[in-house]
């Protein structure tokens, strides 16, 4: 079909690559292809020679894109790229949500904006999921790591669960610190004494 | 009274060090600045953040200045560079037995003429060197050494980023590279690499980062861009004084800046550079400068020069160029900002470039400042007021 983009997105993570591509896939019937290891990315582009590649930001390999919108030149042929740098909403937008697209020469607007859009969004979600899992993660370990400071204590001082929590929350509410720093804490020295 | 939030990106690598510093010796929030550094993996991106505002400020490929500035590559963006970061600072290397066929250690470790001529010799078709950035002052130094009138070395350049330098190199995608510190060292010290030259071989003193801005913003915010230059200024000062090398090592090391080893920081630092896996040790004066001989003073026949470097690599017209590159180094913002707190400032904003042999004394405020060496390889002077006329507007 004519007006069926090729599209690469250059992404590591497997999961975040998925959840780009369903959101890509909802605004129309798309070649979309994954480059997840990006060495020798100028290569692989080559061989694709895609219309559009979406590219996070924090990506080194952002320079390497950059360096292909230049190498345009007629003889040979070129990975003829460029920022769409004309309008300037969605420019700021891709920025906030951290994701840099590379768009081929003379790609009307309208069939690219949808795209930009639907990327936008997804590294928005992506983004907002990483931080909540490391916040769910965080938030894991902390309980572990005071299941095992009382368990500990109650062994130490022979004395049952609840007064060992109880214990702890005092001792943190007194010196100022998180229950789960006192708990790494007693951790450390109870591993010392050993 | 609060301070003023500063957010400033940078790129892992020695030069951002005067940021650094000022951030964490003190010198930023002495001078009523919040400063906050935020660590960027490419250029394009912090040029990005920039450009559209994240940003107040950005260590940054000198060139870039000029090039956005002027329009090219894609994205027009009137910066302006405030004062010079950094002087010097990068390695040309390449994998070690090219270096053994080279014969490398028998070459002059700051002999451009020789290196070059070993090259030619042993190069096998196109060169292909890897470079950071399409406009920066490695691509400009290398097209300034390589295409020498009459005997030009075929070469192509390859973008790649710094910390995979070492791996492009081993795995042959290309014959050399040429990149900022520490980038080199690590290489080296990977078994990847040896160093043929550094690239003040070529300019014994080019400006290499600068602290870029985006020109609105310099005009809405004059008191917090000259704190910037005061803070940025100071801490070069401070890591040029004898004794805190040591504490900017390590600072550097930390893994929020460049977590890469103190022990090959301080080889750049102090100017003992490993060049080869056997352990060959070169003493490279100003291997980088910060401080020394007004290295932050951003003199305007520099960016002429860029200028004239990005019409001969880019083919486009000089005479713009000039003109764009003229007006976006602010020598005028630097005078204001370190004028009033002791800084030597030179009579002129302009010189010649590439005519001191030596340390030459120079007209100043406080008469005491001294210049160069800041010769080039082939031994041509540049100067501003020879640059052969052009067509059209910019005249």
């Amino acid at each position: 079909m004519a007006d069926r983009l090729r599209i690469v997105v250059v992404e590591k993570d497997r999961d975040r690559a998925m959840m780009i591509i369903d959101g890509l896939q909802d605004t129309g019937d798309h070649d979309v292809t994954v480059i997840g290891d990006d060495t020798g990315l100028a290569r692989k582009l080559a061989a694709i020679d895609p219309d559009v590649v979406l590219i996070d930001l924090e990506n080194p390999n952002r320079d390497v894109l950059e360096a292909l919108t230049l190498a345009s030149s007629p003889q040979e042929r070129p990975v003829a790229m460029f920022v769409d740098r004309s309008d300037e909403q969605v420019m700021r937008a891709a920025i906030e949500a951290g994701v840099s697209a590379y768009v081929v020469a003379g790609l009307a607007r309208e069939r690219i904006r949808p795209v930009l859009t639907a990327a936008i969004a997804r590294f928005h979600m992506v983004a907002r999921l990483r931080s909540e899992l490391d916040a769910t993660k965080a938030a894991l370990e902390e309980r572990k790591t005071v299941d095992r400071a009382k368990g500990l204590l109650m062994k130490a001082k022979g004395i049952g669960e609840e007064e060992a929590y109880a214990l702890l929350r005092r001792t943190a509410m007194d010196q100022g610190k998180k229950l789960a720093e006192i708990a790494a804490a007693l951790i450390t020295a109870l591993e010392l004494l050993k | 009274m609060s301070h003023v939030p500063v957010d400033v990106g940078f790129v892992p690598l020695v030069d951002a060090a005067p940021l650094v510093v000022a951030r964490e010796i003190g010198f930023a929030a002495e001078e009523g600045l919040e400063l906050t550094l935020h660590r960027e993996a490419s250029w394009a991106t912090q040029r990005d953040r920039l450009v559209w505002g994240q940003y107040q400020a950005a260590h940054m490929v000198a060139p870039m200045v000029v090039a956005l500035s002027a329009g090219i590559g894609g994205l027009k963006a009137e910066l302006d560079a405030l004062s010079v970061l950094s002087v010097n600072g990068s390695m040309i290397g390449v994998r070690p037995e090219m270096a053994d066929r080279m014969g490398a250690a028998d070459l002059g470790f700051t002999d451009a003429a020789a290196v070059g001529e070993a090259l030619a010799r042993t190069a096998r078709g196109r060169l292909r060197i890897g470079v950071p950035f399409p406009y920066s002052m490695h691509a400009l130094l290398l097209g300034y050494w390589l295409n020498r009138p009459g005997q030009p070395l075929a070469h192509q350049l390859v973008v790649v980023p710094p910390p995979q330098m070492a791996d492009a190199v081993a795995s042959g995608d290309i014959d050399i590279f040429c990149v900022g510190e520490p980038w080199g060292s690590v290489a080296v010290e990977r078994g990847a690499a040896d160093l043929l030259l550094p690239t003040k071989a070529i300019w014994q003193f080019a400006p290499e980062k600068v602290l870029a801005v985006r020109r609105d913003w310099a005009e809405a915010n004059p008191r917090v861009a000259e704190a910037l230059v005061r803070a940025v200024w100071r801490a070069a000062k401070w890591i040029s004084e004898r004794g805190n090398i040591g504490v900017a090592t390590e600072l550097l090391a930390l893994d929020r800046y460049l977590g890469v080893p103190a022990e090959i920081l301080e080889r750049v630092l102090s100017g003992r550079i490993v060049v080869n896996g056997h352990g060959r040790v070169e003493r490279v004066r100003r291997s980088v400068e910060f401080f020394d001989a007004a290295a932050t003073f951003p003199w305007r026949s520099q960016a002429l020069w860029i200028a004239e470097a990005l019409a001969r690599e880019t083919g486009l017209p000089a005479g713009p160029l000039r003109d764009v590159a003229r007006s976006c180094f602010r020598s005028d913002i630097y005078r204001a900002a370190v004028g009033p707190i002791g800084a030597d400032l030179p009579g002129a904003s302009e010189k010649l470039e590439g005519a001191l042999q030596h340390r030459t004394e120079v007209a100043s405020t406080l008469g005491r400042l001294i210049l160069g060496p800041d010769s080039f390889c082939d031994g041509r002077v540049f100067d501003p007021e020879d640059l052969a006329p052009v067509a059209g507007p910019a005249q």
